[in-house]
């Protein structure tokens, strides 16, 4: 950073982007090392990031993490597969739903089991549910690293719904253990399906308000615009995935690239940004593949109610295993959850009715090594809306 | 014709209130005596800082908590009381049982004055607000300009706040406090004097007198030059910066630098810093209206017989326009609080030295200019 960059003058707010300080080559400063964490109010959770900063610019950010590990992986092979699920949940904790199918299409893939098709329906309207609600508490938290606090606010009614929704269907608010090896815990009350429409046709309009307060904000685009951007090649290398990896322009979605459930016959784009508002790979790019793949989602589910067959004397627990102890081989399964790839490598050794190894792929986690490379250079504010537009969830990350 | 033939000084002059009808409450008070003891003279200002701990209590706590609540789409307090009303109580008993708490590695002298200066800092400024025109705290001929000097003196509050709080944290906050309230000093400077230059005086009652007419608000310095009102938008953008309130919560950036340079205090010490913070907040409001929008004189026109600002004008009445106008401003900070996002420290430095600041010396200059020649 010790070097003149090339100044050329700026007219409007919004070209001055962050990284253009110029710092003088002969004046010496003292650096000061600053502990961003574990309790600090933008770090989403316990993490812990050492920034060595001269005056406000950041020289090097160090993610810590650690804080919340709890031993999945180690607890997993303690326990019979159906009882890893709700540790699944506990990972992700924005996106149980989605870990858990994931989780569980690793075990039916050792098993060889073959899932009733309204069953892959059913998981798929409430993966779609969770997605919106994680992509919500995504968008509201950036909004208030940012500073915008009504948005938060407006943004959490409107998952209420989809919350309410999903402790009708299973009596859990954010940790499920909806999905099952085989089939799911419960079918669809009386009603369901018409009031997920209902939410659908509600939360439409909900969104275009929610854009036009907090991502159309001049305020907001000059904050996030151009700041933190990740190459697409730099993004590849370093492994990163959803939201991240589209906001750099690269257009990879497991929904559609390794598809899985009845995706594929589902139509939906996947949202890469067209760099007109945004610079392709800045904060701004990630904040709005987050914006657009809401209405994606809220495609899919209409898609899956419109498609989803009807049978009044349905039962979940149909293709549900008793006991399982699947032959010995390995198997890894994944699937796309709102921040990303996530995939469980499991592996039988066909003695019992345990995993002997499980591990997992987390999307945070993989997400999150960039840091260092976006922070460098930039101002702490940014840190900040960086670290937002990364968008971690510590339990994934620690595991 | 000429343009605003009306609102001729003229016409202003002959209509002013007469002036040694001026100020006779605080004459009044200035007399009382007990025992030789001039009690009054203490009331003076004690009226403000009552009119301050009950502003800040009613409009600051439960109506910021309402109008966030209304914003937001939430109910807001409602089980304190009845709506809630009670709600400024059991914050402030909350906040007075707490202990009074200074970090072992604080430098304990800065610590603990440094709330204080801000405080009366804010509250000085107070001094010079004309709340009716029978009442000001002391009616100098040079009011404005002690106002503005005064409040530079929370800047160095916070930075001893700041400083002394041995907190990288609060000191962020505190270097960039005092650069933001330094600069944006400025740019409201500016304003003020294109305020001052309409009405002739750098008195506030002279100020709030050379706005009044039985014409209400057509005689508000807003209407009487064609850029006083960038002048007035400047000065409130200014404001909100020097009150350190949303967009420009820079220094305390909640969820950038925890809570800034107060991060360390807590009971009184940081109702001090709170209070501070709307106490400021009325006070550029006031003076805003004071300076472009005719102070506490009435906006209602004379309509024929109808003489509503006949009516409506007097010591309380006075009184009663110049805090509805405060609050209106103070509403609308609120509103913009909950609205905008934060700046970043650079945008927030660009905003004030190549936007309002040239924007406002060219304003300033065509305002002379329109002194000078039209009006």
């Amino acid at each position: 950073m010790a070097e003149t960059l090339d100044y050329t003058p700026k007219t409007r707010l919004s070209q001055v982007s962050s990284n253009e300080y110029i710092v003088e080559k002969d004046l010496e400063t003292e650096y000061m090392t600053l502990n961003m964490g574990p309790q600090h109010p933008a770090t989403h959770g316990v993490l812990r990031v050492e920034l060595v900063t001269d005056g406000e610019v950041v020289m090097k950010a160090t993610p810590y993490m650690g804080y919340l590990h709890r031993c999945f992986e180690k607890h997993a092979e303690a326990l019979d597969y159906q009882q890893v699920i709700p540790y699944t949940d506990r990972m992700d904790y924005l996106s149980a739903m989605n870990t858990e199918h994931a989780y569980v299409m690793a075990v039916e893939k050792l098993l060889n089991i073959e899932v009733p098709r309204r069953v892959e329906f059913m998981r798929v309207i409430v993966a779609e549910l969770q997605r919106i609600a994680s992509h919500q508490v995504a968008i509201a938290t950036y909004g208030l690293d940012i500073g915008a606090f009504t948005p938060f606010l407006h943004i959490m009614r409107d998952r209420e719904h989809i919350l309410t929704l999903l402790e009708w269907l299973c009596g859990a608010r954010m940790l499920y253990n909806y999905i099952w090896v085989g089939g799911v815990s419960h079918n669809f009350p009386p009603k369901f399906k018409q009031r997920v429409a209902e939410f659908v046709k509600y939360y439409k309009p909900k969104v275009d308000e929610m854009m036009a307060l907090l991502t159309e904000n001049e305020l907001f685009i000059e904050r996030t615009r151009g700041i933190g951007i990740l190459p697409a090649d730099v993004a590849i290398n370093y492994g990163c995935s959803g939201p991240m990896l589209r906001g750099s322009g690269v257009k990879w979605d497991l929904r559609k690239n390794d598809p899985y459930s009845i995706y594929p016959e589902l139509e939906f784009n996947v949202v890469v940004p067209d760099g007109k508002l945004s610079i392709i790979g800045d904060s701004l790019s990630r904040h709005l593949v987050r914006c657009y793949e809401i209405y994606e989602s809220l495609k899919i589910i209409q898609q899956c109610i419109d498609k989803m067959p009807e049978d009044p004397n349905f039962d979940p627990h149909a293709a549900v295993p008793k006991r399982i102890k699947p032959p010995a081989g390995e198997v890894y399964a994944r699937g796309e959850n709102p921040r990303g790839e996530v995939g469980f490598y499991v592996i039988a050794d066909g003695k019992g009715t345990k995993p002997f190894r499980c591990k997992a792929r987390a999307a945070c986690f993989v997400n999150l090594s960039v840091l260092p490379e976006l922070a460098k250079g930039n101002l702490i504010s940014d840190v900040v809306a960086i670290l937002g537009s990364i968008d971690i969830v510590l339990g994934e990350v620690d595991r | 014709m000429k343009p605003f033939a009306l609102l001729t000084p003229d016409a202003l002059a002959a209509t002013a209130t007469p002036v040694q009808a001026q100020n006779s409450w605080v004459k009044a008070l200035e007399s009382i005596e007990v025992f030789g003891i001039p009690v009054g003279v203490f009331a003076i200002p004690a009226i403000p800082l009552v009119f301050i701990a009950l502003y800040a209590l009613y409009v600051g706590v439960y109506g910021e908590r309402k109008i966030s609540a209304f914003i937001q789409d939430r109910i807001g307090p409602n089980e304190t009381g009845k709506w809630g009303l009670l709600q400024t109580i059991a914050d402030i008993l909350k906040l007075i049982q707490k202990e009074d708490i200074v970090p072992a590695a604080a430098d304990k002298p800065l610590f603990v004055l440094g709330p204080l200066i801000i405080f009366v800092g804010a509250f000085a400024a107070y001094a010079v607000l004309p709340f009716s025109s029978e009442f000001i705290g002391a009616d100098l001929n040079v009011g404005v300009f002690y106002a503005v000097s005064i409040v530079s003196v929370e800047a160095v509050g916070i930075l001893m706040c700041g400083w002394g709080s041995n907190n990288k944290w609060s000191l962020f906050g505190a270097v960039r406090s005092v650069a933001q309230v330094v600069s944006y000093e400025i740019p409201a400077s500016i304003a003020i004097l294109v305020g001052v230059m309409m009405a002739g005086s750098l008195s506030m009652q002279k100020i709030v007198m050379s706005q009044s007419g039985e014409l209400g608000i057509l005689h508000y310095a807003v209407f009487q030059s064609p850029v006083a009102w960038i002048a007035m938008i400047i000065y409130f953008i200014a404001a909100l910066a020097e009150c350190n309130r949303a967009p420009f919560d820079i220094p305390e950036a909640e969820s950038e630098l925890v809570s800034g340079y107060f991060t360390e205090y807590g009971g009184m010490k940081f109702a001090m810093i709170f209070l501070a913070e709307y106490a400021s907040m009325f006070m550029t409001s006031v003076i805003l209206s004071v300076l472009f929008l005719g102070g506490w004189n009435s906006p209602l026109p004379n309509i024929g017989g109808l003489a509503l600002n006949d009516w409506t004008s007097g010591p309380v009445w006075g009184a009663f326009w110049i805090i509805l106008k405060g609050f209106f401003f103070v509403i609308v900070m609120m509103w913009v609080r909950w609205t905008f996002p934060r700046f970043r420290v650079d945008q927030l430095m660009y905003l004030c030295w190549k936007v309002l600041t040239p924007i406002a010396l060219l304003v300033f200059v065509f305002a002379a200019f329109w002194e000078l020649y039209v009006r």
